[in-house]
């Protein structure tokens, strides 16, 4: 904080008051700006080591002397791509990212304009539901009942997986974009004689694009880094990259570069969503946060 | 007249846009639930399609009275969640407040923020591995800088948990931030002004205006918090593995009932172990969300 208390100095001496004032607020403005600088270095640093470590040899990465100033080599981004089994499993993880939120958008936005439209705090406390009970002890039923089914290792179990954290993170979004839209809007739009159901596609839904975009958003980036549920639920073929990087690691732990490279490589969408989406994001995941 | 037909629309359509979702929790999430409480009463154990008999509560006595394996992963459960979930709020608290003025550069932190909270967890747990491997990790290099001798980390017994808190710091410090952040922007500014007037100090203003201000926003974001950390997997399961370690040095309760379901096919204790933990979060969300009605 740089406002400082007033100012107690007498009336007469006036003008080496106010400059000793804008000194310290001066300074006080300058550490907290190194402050930030050293609280955004702490976050980013990881990454930044992330990403050098996947230009580098496996011989320079645990050599402390070429830790910023070496040869890059692209190296390991090949020998990733080349492995045969990164891509799959990022094709596999775009499929269900894809399918698992067009289709948990498809039933959650409605029922975000149903829940927040109308204050229905019930049944907003049902979606929350999903928020809160560990993941694992639906898991223990779904993979008892899809076993039973055979339907392990397919795509269709894993987008419902994915779906189960997207429904309830797109609804909780939404509820908030829509509560704060004014009913008088949809009224005037029934007056002029569309349907309720007109009304939503015609005015509200258009007014929620944005918020709706952001909610898509963070629903794709969970199910990117979802782990759990495809370590049980996914097979060889249908395998998703957070699996693939966990398989990798335990067979070639020597391999860091090749893991860095396969990290870097996973982190390309989630750092492009974070920049781009950086204003909505923000708003998207505190609307869900802060409701609940 | 009109207006009551445009009502009773409304309200058709309001279940109808409500259905699919609700449906879509049914049969994903109630179901499950009940069919967990079902399994915890049987002896399900083995293949998915072998025969399981009712055992009453067996598996509960059997899980309750687990000295080795059970107790210590709710204890370990128990101080992962307080550590990282204080330390994440105290330095939250403090990150919020030196961001909370506009300045040059705003966006550009906010986005660096944001990427440790959307990063793959996996992901997360590699690249600390390799920072912190005991023996070629930067992290040991650093603090030779500094004249600390080298430490394990995740490579010993007892710096595993403390390293998996600091690493859960790095990773969901930020949100704490971003929520506080979005509390404070909604706070009006007039009791701070008058607190400033008056000559309180910036400690002072802190403590006696904008904290009991933020009271709800801490608790929601506490809720959150809490709710996610007692149920951390990725990171635990990336780093360490199955049974968190070779002697469960960082077994908490969602990995240990993860193990016994997929290591060991114990589908009935498991059942019994997860309706134990599942009661406790909803106990400790029913329990903060009343508290943060009270506050509010």
């Amino acid at each position: 904080m740089t406002v400082l208390s007033p100012n107690p100095t007498p009336t007469s001496a006036p003008s080496a008051g106010v400059r000793g004032h804008h000194r310290r607020r001066r300074t006080l403005n300058g550490l907290r700006l190194a402050g930030i600088a050293l609280v955004s270095a702490v976050f980013a640093a990881p990454l930044i080591w992330m990403v050098l470590a996947a230009f580098k040899t496996n011989v320079q990465i645990g050599n402390p002397a070429d830790a910023v100033v070496f040869t890059p080599t692209t190296q390991n981004f090949r020998n990733v791509v080349s492995e045969g089994v990164f891509l799959p499993a990022m094709l596999n993880s775009a499929i269900v990212g894809i399918v698992s939120t067009v289709l948990s958008a498809l039933i959650a936005v409605p029922a975000a304009w149903a829940i927040g439209r109308f204050a229905m705090q019930r049944a907003g406390n049902w979606v929350l539901i999903a928020r809160i009970i560990p993941a694992v002890s639906l898991l223990v039923p779904w993979y008892y009942l899809f076993a039973r089914l055979e339907m392990v290792g397919g795509y269709t179990v894993l987008v419902l997986s994915h779906m189960f954290v997207s429904v309830p993170l797109i609804t909780w979004i939404m509820i908030g974009f829509f509560s704060g839209l004014p009913a008088e809007l949809e009224e005037a739009g029934r007056v002029d004689g569309l349907s309720a159901f007109g009304a939503f596609r015609r005015i509200s839904l258009p007014l929620a694009a944005p918020g709706t975009a952001t909610a898509c958003v963070l629903a794709l980036v969970f199910s990117w880094n979802n782990f759990m549920f495809a370590l049980i639920l996914s097979d060889e073929s249908t395998k998703t990259l957070p699996v693939a990087l966990f398989n990798f690691m335990s067979y070639a732990s020597v391999d860091w570069g090749g893991l860095m490279a396969a990290s870097t490589l996973m982190s390309v969408p989630v750092i492009l969503a974070a920049v781009f989406g950086q204003r909505y994001l923000v708003a998207g995941l505190t609307a869900g946060a802060t409701k609940g | 007249m009109a207006i009551r037909t445009l009502e009773q629309e409304n309200r058709r359509l309001k279940w109808t846009m409500l259905a699919p979702a609700l449906i879509f929790i049914g049969v994903m999430i109630v179901f499950p639930i009940l069919y967990t409480v079902y399994l915890s009463l049987t002896d399900a154990f083995g293949a998915v399609n072998a025969d399981s008999s009712f055992v009453g509560l067996l598996n509960f006595t059997d899980s309750l009275s687990d000295m080795r394996r059970f107790w210590p992963a709710v204890g370990r459960t128990v101080v992962f969640t307080l550590a990282a979930v204080a330390l994440e709020l105290t330095l939250g608290l403090a990150l919020a407040m030196l961001l909370r003025r506009p300045f040059r550069g705003m966006r550009w932190v906010r986005t660096i923020m944001m990427v440790p909270l959307l990063a793959t967890p996996v992901a997360v747990g590699v690249l600390w591995l390799l920072i912190l491997d005991p023996t070629t990790g930067i992290a040991n290099t650093l603090l030779g800088f500094v004249g600390i001798p080298p430490q394990p980390f995740l490579g010993s017994i007892a710096q595993s948990l403390p390293t998996l808190v600091l690493i859960d710091v790095w990773q969901w410090t930020p949100m704490m931030t971003l929520l506080l952040l979005a509390g404070l922007s909604t706070l009006p500014t007039e009791p701070d002004e008058a607190a400033l007037v008056d000559g309180a100090s910036p400690w002072q203003r802190f403590r006696h205006v904008t904290l009991p201000m933020l009271t709800t926003t801490i608790i929601t974001a506490l809720v959150l918090r809490s709710v996610d950390a007692l149920k951390t997997f990725d990171l635990i399961y990336a780093t360490k593995g199955p049974g968190g370690g070779s002697s469960h040095e960082a077994e908490t309760l969602n990995i240990y009932a993860y193990g016994l379901t997929f290591d060991y096919q114990e589908y009935g204790l498991a059942a019994a172990v997860l309706v134990v933990f599942t009661v406790i979060i909803v106990l400790i969300v029913l329990a903060l969300r009343r508290r943060s009605s009270k506050a509010s």
